[in-house]
């Protein structure tokens, strides 16, 4: 297929998609292709930088080519006043490429985005409208809960810092683990004697004093803080590798409540999600879940989080992926919060694995 | 077809290139007047000397437009992505040594390793309201420095000259940059973090992995070679 007619059969799939969900009730919107880098950046901090493309004008200063829906939509709806509603759209999105030159710098995405209403009904309700438009296709979904995983670490006896530092690191794996281990008291660094805070010098620069002086306070409160107990990091560690259909991961997360009683409430809303699923008629006794699953993506999500792959092209992308995104509108919304939950599917994608709309 | 060398057109790093040729038996000299930026080789057949900018011979590594070039290791770092699958690194030729660090403020007591950088950069964010500044010139090689290493909560600032300044000014509150002595860091009240090192960058004769390498440019780098030592 030419490019010209590959790039026509996902656009005409992406409008067959987006069919299926005004019918569901959701308002086609529309998205900046040029959006402000700003917002971008304190999102997604300096990293984004490798994955979208920057571009700048004198007046409006750092704009970033639209790396995604889920922001400008997530504004745009927060500024409207934060009432319950449903999206959806389809355009481009562009991804800059660093490293593999076989991976597409943009393609389609056609999109679904539910603000408010039951959380646990959302979820089911996004999930299914996804998986009935893709029914045809030969899928395999996977779905996780990154809010168990904040939960647990919520839940850990040690101090706030502490929590909060794991908390910052959830989506990146690596430093997440190796902070984790330091805090269960390996490799704990050796730190020569720290100065007397009264008598600090004023280093140059913008970062004063006194902030040195806070934080060497809060040096040597971590100092004095008890390693977390090595049953609590092994309990982190069996969320992390939970790998089960979702009917025996939940099981499993109910033992692992007992010890670990911050997590019930994530749990129950786990449950009540596969409820919901069953409820619109997901086969969730064979729906496999994944406990890191969603961690290493870009998104904001902070619950729930499903994706779909081709289960005879291992090699491509998930065809859709999405989740709760709770603390992104709370972000945005100045001010205002709305539970939030969304997906989006790469029609792009769908014409490759060989489907005709 | 003679096989086209690059060599920087200016300074030490020219004067250090045509020396560390000599000592191996090849003369490099510039072609005519001083402002001429082509030149003659002697002592070995078919090479073409190319006089240019050391931060522009990347991209014609990158893109074949020269076959050998010489210039900082660093620079083909950041410019090139994928380096090593586009030029390949035939010697390092132990001049031009300078390290790309991160280097903070000294007075920041609490801020000795990566992860302090992080954890402080943290709180910086929620003092001040913005992320903390880091101003380099090498954005691709700082920022998948500190990906790597799990640093978040910082922006990156360009800075393309007097970089050690910005922190005293106010436009950054760590840098990223060059240093070979420490000298112009420690004049400036910055100390570089112990983990702080991203590259230790030393001139280097690369070979470009895209240039046309017919039977002659083959056969004339491998007399070179040879005569290089590498």
């Amino acid at each position: 297929m030419i490019r010209s007619e590959a790039k026509r059969a996902a656009r005409e799939r992406a409008a067959q998609l987006m069919g299926v969900f005004t019918s569901a009730g959701a308002q086609p919107v529309e998205a900046d292709l040029l959006l402000p880098a700003e917002t971008l950046l304190d999102l997604y901090g300096e990293d984004i930088r490798a994955r979208a493309y920057v571009t700048s004008d004198p007046l409006r200063g750092e704009m970033m080519l639209r790396p995604d829906f889920t922001v400008p939509v997530v504004q745009m709806h927060m500024a409207g006043g934060a009432e319950p509603a449903r999206y959806t759209y389809a355009g481009e999105v562009f991804r800059r490429q660093e490293t593999d030159l076989t991976r597409p710098n943009e393609y389609l995405q056609v999109g679904l985005e539910l603000f408010g209403g039951d959380p646990a009904e959302a979820d089911a309700e996004v999930f299914a409208l996804i998986a009935e438009a893709l029914a045809p296709l030969r899928l395999r979904a996977v779905i996780g809960d990154i809010g168990i995983l904040m939960a647990a670490v919520q839940g850990l006896s040690t101090s706030e810092d502490r929590r909060q530092a794991l908390l910052r690191h959830i989506w990146r794996p690596r430093r997440f683990r190796a902070m984790l281990e330091r805090f269960g008291g390996h490799g704990m660094r050796r730190r020569p004697p720290l100065p007397d805070p009264d008598t600090l010098e004023e280093p140059v620069g913008k970062r004063t004093a006194r902030e040195v002086a806070e934080r060497l306070e809060a040096i040597r409160r971590d100092a004095e803080t008890p390693p977390i107990a090595a049953h609590e990091v092994a309990l982190i560690d069996s969320l992390l590798g939970l790998r089960e259909t979702a009917p025996n991961v939940l099981a499993a997360l109910r033992d692992i409540a007992v010890d670990l009683p911050m997590i019930s409430t994530a749990v129950d809303r786990l449950a009540a999600r596969l409820d919901a699923l069953v409820a619109r008629g997901i086969d969730v006794e064979g729906l496999a879940f994944e406990g890191s699953y969603g961690r290493t993506s870009m998104e904001y999500y902070d619950g729930f989080v499903f994706g779909f792959s081709s289960q005879d092209r291992p090699d491509l992308a998930p065809v859709a992926t999405g989740g709760r995104y709770d603390a992104l509108t709370r972000v945005l919304g100045q001010g205002r919060e709305i539970p939030a939950v969304g997906g989006v599917i790469r029609p792009g994608l769908l014409a490759r694995m060989g489907d005709a709309p | 077809m003679s096989l086209k060398l690059a060599i920087p057109s200016k300074g030490r790093l020219m004067e250090k290139t045509l020396d560390w040729f000599g000592a191996r038996g090849i003369t490099l000299r510039k072609a005519g007047s001083e402002r001429e930026y082509a030149g003659v080789v002697e002592g070995v057949e078919g090479v073409e000397l190319v006089l240019m900018s050391a931060g522009e011979m990347p991209r014609d590594l990158g893109s074949g437009r020269i076959h050998l070039g010489v210039t900082g290791s660093d620079v083909v770092r950041e410019r090139l992505a994928n380096w090593d699958q586009q030029v390949r690194a035939v010697a390092p030729m132990g001049f031009g040594g300078a390290d790309l660090v991160i280097a903070v403020p000294r007075g920041w007591v609490d801020v000795d390793t990566l992860d302090d950088l992080d954890a402080a950069a943290a709180r910086f964010r929620r003092t001040h309201g913005h992320r903390l500044r880091i101003a380099t010139k090498y954005h691709r090689l700082t920022r998948e420095f500190l990906r790597e290493h799990g640093v978040a909560d910082y922006a990156l600032v360009d800075s393309q000259g007097a970089t050690e300044g910005t922190v005293k000014n106010e436009t950054a509150e760590a840098i990223s940059d060059i240093t070979s002595t420490g000298e112009t860091l420690r004049a400036n009240g910055l100390k570089v973090l112990s983990d702080g090192l991203i590259h230790a960058s030393q001139a280097t004769l690369f070979k470009s992995r895209a240039a046309p390498w017919g039977e002659a440019q083959r056969a004339t780098l491998k007399l070179l070679e040879e005569r290089l030592g590498v």
